[in-house]
């Protein structure tokens, strides 16, 4: 297990070097997407006002205040991400998105594109949405206003993390993992338990 | 009876849900701190440290934990000697959890269940959720607030096994849930389990187990030693906080009971989230209202 600290935006050099189990903090920009977002950039095909390649995107539900034209932090927390599976593969192939940012990990086939293009699945800690908000310097551009709470968020953010790399881009998933293990567990678990 | 105050019962759901959304249980910050000191594996020790954080930024910025500020569940608790009026109390609940929504302002999660058009208040048909429930030799109203999050709501499960399928039908059960969840519901969480009653019972004593004070054990012998199986055998999966890996998976189970019918054994499980949120208040006859957990 390493530490690794980056700064937007990553190279798929960056990328390639993280490890299942490795953990990440970093600087720079981080775009906030959900399900609505990612139904109008994909389904409803509308292009991105920004370029997304290199950054990282975190699956958010954000609590935010305009005051004037700015927008202010109230509370940023994360989404499940496997909702949002389908959609991954195309966010890293066509825009370039080189780590997804969530909680409860996605599927094959976003592990796949990961694998095939040099991008990464970032495990943050569910729940502590205080400690995120707090790493968030500042809301730079809330794009596409009318979709808010759901539209794209760029934010700035400083020493953002611990985030555990789950998924890599050697095939490596650490859910997987670790229900395949819990799994192998499982018949002793239940013959203690007095179930078998 | 005329006399009281109505807008004490509002105001203290009000404070109630902004209280369980920022400040956490003492039962539940030295139960993550215990899990962080059994817990051996590098990952989820980091894990836990980001918790730790989160708390600390919540106490000091008196800010929310968690952005997920759940739908509103008022436990409520009435005194044989309290005068009350009970509609009245119902509809102050209401309004207070609204007040909280709007005033703090945190996040609304209530939603039309077709339309999904968001009122932006936390409320709407059906909610928050009360349950009502009346205690001999007392003249206080106790109010047990519980936000309930939808990465662990959704995670929920009901099933009515029959007398034949005996207790260790029900233990595998509630295993087999907790596997099922994997990382969604936030572990290391408490793990509420309801048996007996009805459908609807079932599900509601499940969740009064989530708002037990964590590791309080059932008052009956045999209940007691099934919770303590029953940790023992999550945390043996190797789950680990926020489904990563590690030796700490639940923080606790809690089992609630009731009798049930003749051909049933139904069981329920409903799962908090580690930052196991929760408020309590205790309205006495002159007004006089104390906060705890």
């Amino acid at each position: 297990m390493a530490t690794y600290h980056l700064q937007t935006p990553f190279s798929e050099q960056d990328m390639r070097q993280l490890k299942i189990g490795d953990i990440v903090f970093f600087d720079g920009t981080l775009f906030g997407i959900r399900d609505l977002t990612q139904i109008y950039m994909f389904d409803q095909q509308h292009e991105p006002p920004v370029s997304l390649a290199g950054f990282p995107i975190i699956h958010t539900a954000p609590s935010l205040r305009k005051v004037g034209d700015k927008w202010e932090k109230i509370c940023v927390g994360t989404t499940t991400s496997g909702r949002m599976d389908r959609f991954t593969p195309a966010l890293i192939e066509k825009y370039g998105v080189r780590a997804v940012i969530g909680k409860g990990g996605q599927y094959q086939q976003s592990l796949d594109a990961m694998q095939k293009f040099g991008a990464v699945y970032l495990a943050i800690v569910g729940g502590a949405a205080s400690l995120e908000t707090e790493q968030i310097e500042e809301v730079e551009e809330v794009y596409w206003e009318h979709l808010h709470p759901e539209a794209l968020y760029k934010f700035r953010v400083k020493d953002f993390g611990p985030l555990t790399v789950a998924m890599d881009s050697h095939g490596g998933h650490r859910y997987f993992e670790i229900k395949a293990e819990a799994e192998r567990r499982l018949p002793g678990i239940y013959q203690k338990l007095g179930v078998a | 009876m005329g006399d009281f105050d109505y807008n004490i019962v509002q105001e203290a759901a009000k404070q109630l849900y902004i209280r369980a959304l920022t400040n956490l249980p003492p039962d539940v910050r030295q139960a993550l701190k215990r899990a962080y000191e059994r817990e051996t594996q590098p990952t989820a020790k980091e894990v836990f440290k980001a918790m730790f954080k989160a708390i600390d930024i919540a106490d000091q910025k008196n800010t929310l934990v968690c952005q997920d500020t759940g739908l509103p569940i008022y436990i409520v608790k009435v005194g044989s000697d309290f005068a009350w009026n009970g509609a009245k109390i119902k509809k102050c609940l209401s309004e207070g959890a609204a007040a909280a929504t709007l005033d703090f302002p945190f996040r609304g999660s209530s939603t039309h269940i077709l339309t999904r058009l968001n009122p932006q208040n936390s409320v709407g048909r059906g909610l928050p959720v009360v349950y009502w429930d009346f205690v001999e030799g007392s003249d206080t109203l106790d109010i047990l607030m519980i936000p309930k999050g939808s990465g662990s709501e959704n995670m929920s499960t009901m099933k009515m096994f029959i007398p034949a399928d005996g207790k260790n039908a029900l233990k595998k059960f509630v295993l087999d849930t907790y596997i099922a969840s994997g990382s969604n519901p936030c572990p290391p969480g408490i793990i509420g389990v309801g048996i007996g009653g009805t459908a609807d019972l079932v599900m509601r004593l499940a969740k009064e187990a989530i708002a037990r004070p964590v590791g309080q054990r059932s008052e009956d012998p045999e209940i007691a030693k099934m919770e303590e199986e029953l940790e023992e055998a999550i945390n043996a999966t190797g789950i680990g906080p926020m489904g990563l890996g590690g030796d700490i998976s639940t923080l606790a189970v809690h089992i609630e009971w009731a009798y049930t019918h003749i051909t049933q054994n139904p069981v329920a499980v409903n799962t908090q989230c580690w930052p196991a949120r929760r408020a309590r208040a205790t309205i006495h006859p002159d007004g006089k209202v104390e906060y705890g957990f």
